[in-house]
């Protein structure tokens, strides 16, 4: 390979390089929240069985 | 709260390959494509190192009409079969058409510039249909922006991404034909010889790209999933 | 049949509307005939007859776009799409009636257009009339659609060029090399592809730009 190739070649690859840490980076986090709105719901689910068990216990 | 839910928290659970996994087999592909691309394949016989970058261009190109095909696909299902989050997938899918389309439009200008010495080429159909097409697309950013979110928004873009479709090919055979009488082909190119290495960097590389688009779009649509749902708890926290 | 019907009242109502307020058709008229001066000005001395060819169909997308900007505009005003959606008719057919008052609307423009183009420039061939009355199918199915879209956005007249220009692309490529070249017949057969394929899929999905 002559010089400019070189240079072409680390070009690419250094492109390549950045876009794939950012993805594995932007994966990792997007998957994380997942499993936080994950968690959140869940809580929120059991609050609002509660207050409806609160409720029915107070109706009967 | 509760019919919301089963729409929106089954995300993680529909799509089969968690996210993870995905940006991994992006990674290893990718590298491998690199190495394949520009260590192991032969030069070109008339053009040299710089028939390289088509590999990369080619492989951009199919994978952008695969996101496009699959945003028209997207459309279809939140038309006919009225699945809930289609049309997210879709503006998504979309959404990554364009980023390699653009792609596409700048890797065939590199090329351009360094066989034939214009950074622009009519007589390369590609490069025009692409043109085309980003126009289309970019009208159909417009489109949706212009629009109050709903139902009627929703309506708008699936119809439009699948006037997207009927316009690649109707395109690719209009620009053809303009070459043949309005445009002579003044620069002509030779296609690659396909064989051995050649073939296996081409079809590694198609792939890689491939997987990368899918990992791509599947990040960005999880990224809004999250902010519906996010939005949705905040209003039942409220 | 009834479906007939109600095209052809649609089609009658925006005819008589026009017939009445004569905005639109006399615009279109002036408005393509200025176009030509400016082509003539445009142009460089030493500019074949092809390139004029070329410029005509600038002037018909154009001309075109004007008059479908202003298709919508009395629905808009006096919000009779909801009346129309609430009318037992298939919904394309508010499409399909649209689309012929439009097209009688271009076609008018181009029997004055097509003669005066013939006067500043040079003869008309049959191959170039064919590729017109061809190619004022897809400009008006593709158009109405489009149209009817752009009415319901924020920005309205702003967009309508912005969605139609790129779909208007392969029929001007038809359109110029019916005129310019020998053998018309792959043109004019490409037009008549992209009526089809258009008016299909526009009278198939119309009902989803006005319900929801």
């Amino acid at each position: 390979m002559s010089t400019a190739e070189k240079y072409v070649t680390a070009a690419y690859c250094a492109i390549f390089a950045l876009v794939l840490v950012y993805v594995v980076i932007i994966a990792l986090k997007v998957q994380r929240l997942e499993r936080d709105v994950d968690a959140l719901e869940e809580r929120v689910a059991e609050r609002d069985e509660e207050q409806e068990r609160e409720a029915a216990a107070v109706v009967g | 709260m509760s019919r919301e839910r089963a729409e929106f928290a089954d995300v993680g659970r529909t799509h089969r390959i968690p996210l993870s996994t995905l940006a991994a087999a992006s990674a290893v592909l990718v590298t491998l494509a690199l190495v394949l691309v520009f260590f192991v394949a032969p030069n070109d016989a008339d053009q040299g190192f710089s028939q390289r970058i088509f590999y990369f261009h080619v492989s951009i190109a199919i994978t952008a009409y695969a996101c496009f095909g699959l945003g028209a696909w997207k459309a279809l299902m939140h038309l006919w079969k009225r699945d809930p989050r289609a049309d997210l997938e879709s503006y998504v899918a979309i959404h990554q058409g364009v980023i390699f389309g653009i792609l596409v439009l700048v890797t065939g200008s590199i090329w351009a510039k360094i066989s034939w010495g214009h950074w622009w080429l009519w007589s390369e159909d590609q490069l025009v249909l692409f043109l085309v097409l980003f126009l289309f697309y970019a009208a159909y950013f417009m489109l949706r922006f212009s629009v109050d979110p709903g139902p009627q928004r929703e309506n708008f873009s699936a119809v439009y991404a699948l006037f997207g479709v009927v316009l690649i090919p109707v395109s690719f055979m209009a620009i053809r034909l303009a070459k043949q009488a309005i445009h002579p082909v003044v620069f002509t190119r030779h296609g690659p010889n396909f064989g051995g290495w050649i073939l296996v960097a081409y079809v590694v590389s198609q792939i890689a790209v491939l997987v990368l688009a899918y990992t791509l779009y599947r990040v960005e649509l999880a990224g809004k999933l999250v902010d519906v749902r996010l939005r949705r708890l905040r209003e039942a926290t409220a | 049949m009834s479906y007939v019907r109600d095209v052809g009242a649609l089609a009658r109502k925006d005819l008589l509307l026009e017939l009445r307020a004569r905005d639109t058709l006399p615009a279109m008229l002036l408005f393509v005939v200025a176009t030509f001066v400016v082509f003539h000005f445009a142009l460089p001395a030493s500019a074949s007859d092809l390139a004029a060819s070329g410029l005509l169909w600038v002037a018909i997308v154009f001309t075109a776009l004007l008059g479908l900007g202003r298709a919508f505009v009395p629905e808009r005003e006096q919000r009779m799409l909801d009346g129309l959606v609430l009318a037992p008719c298939d919904r394309s057919a508010i499409w399909l009636g649209k689309g012929i008052a439009t097209l009688a609307f271009l076609g008018a423009a181009e029997v004055v257009a097509l003669p005066v183009f013939a006067l500043f420039f040079h003869g008309l061939s049959a191959a170039t009339i064919a590729a017109v009355v061809l190619a004022d199918l897809g400009i008006c199915a593709v158009g109405t659609f489009l149209g009817a879209m752009a009415v319901a956005t924020r920005a309205r007249d702003l967009l309508l060029p912005l969605l139609f220009l790129p779909l208007a692309i392969p029929i001007v490529i038809g359109g110029v090399g019916a005129s310019v070249v020998d053998a018309p017949g792959r043109y004019l057969g490409f037009l008549a592809l992209y009526d089809a394929l258009f008016v299909l899929v526009c009278w198939a999905t119309f009902e989803y730009v006005v319900t929801e």
